[in-house]
């Protein structure tokens, strides 16, 4: 399975609609970092509002994205993470400190441009 | 409906979307809210990656038990693989073997209510509870 990915001007979205399997996940960031270094794009929101679980793996896969992303110079923003999603990844101990999130795609959007012009 | 719900056996990657998703529909059934339903099928997920990870193969098994509440949802993950060597480095946040994340077994524990766990050279059982309150 293959997470599409779509571009808007200079940034790129991803709207995750599946349920990632670890596979599923490690293609995704693959797909993510080729797109990013041939289409040049600045800013990526990956919206989870439909993803209602998160384990270990896969917050590391996510996380480890945006990390990746960084080293190419995109920012990446989470959004929509859902309240249970939230509860559970604290629960696991899982804090994702360094990766920017917002309450949904407009919002990511805005703090995204707003990242990319503090630079 | 008491006892035995489901089985599950963990082989390969894609049983443990398989065993997750089998977990949250019982959770579901059971009447448990959407919160309990991603921490149970997040605790199944972590469970059902240590068996394919340390063990490669094993099951998943899924009850009905009554106890301090008239309900709850029992999880069994047992495995024959090699074992962990030390259980209680394996309960301390961060420890991890396979160069994961180490959120594992400490993460499981928090997210359920009762958390036992039997480890020899001739398996890993891990019996697991979420009581409906």
């Amino acid at each position: 399975m293959r997470i599409p990915i779509l571009k808007l001007h200079e940034y790129l979205l991803i709207s995750v609609q599946v349920e990632l399997d670890d596979q599923t996940a490690m293609q995704f960031q693959e797909d993510l970092l080729s797109k990013i270094h041939e289409s040049g794009a600045t800013g990526v929101v990956l919206d989870l509002t439909s993803v209602d679980i998160i384990d270990s793996f896969i917050a590391k896969v996510l996380g480890d994205v945006v990390s990746m992303a960084d080293l190419m110079g995109a920012k990446v923003v989470f959004t929509g993470i859902q309240p249970a999603v939230s509860m559970t990844l604290i629960d696991l101990g899982i804090h994702l400190q360094d990766v920017p999130t917002a309450l949904d795609l407009e919002q990511g959007l805005i703090k995204l441009r707003r990242e990319l012009e503090e630079k | 409906m008491k006892g035995t719900l489901s089985n599950v056996p963990i082989a390969k990657e894609l049983d443990i979307v398989g065993a997750r998703q089998t977990g949250r529909n019982i959770a579901t059934e059971l009447g448990f809210s959407s919160v309990d339903q991603a921490r149970i099928a997040t605790a199944i997920s972590e469970l059902a990656r240590n068996i394919y990870l340390y063990a490669k193969k094993g099951e998943i098994t899924f009850q009905q038990v009554e106890g301090v509440a008239p309900v709850g949802l029992k999880i069994i993950a047992k495995d024959n693989g090699p074992g962990i060597k030390d259980i209680s480095k394996s309960m301390i946040d961060g420890y991890s073997t396979s160069g994961g994340l180490g959120a594992g077994l400490p993460g499981v524990k928090r997210l359920m209510d009762d958390f036992d766990i039997m480890s020899s050279d001739e398996g890993t059982t891990i019996h697991v509870i979420k009581w409906l309150r």
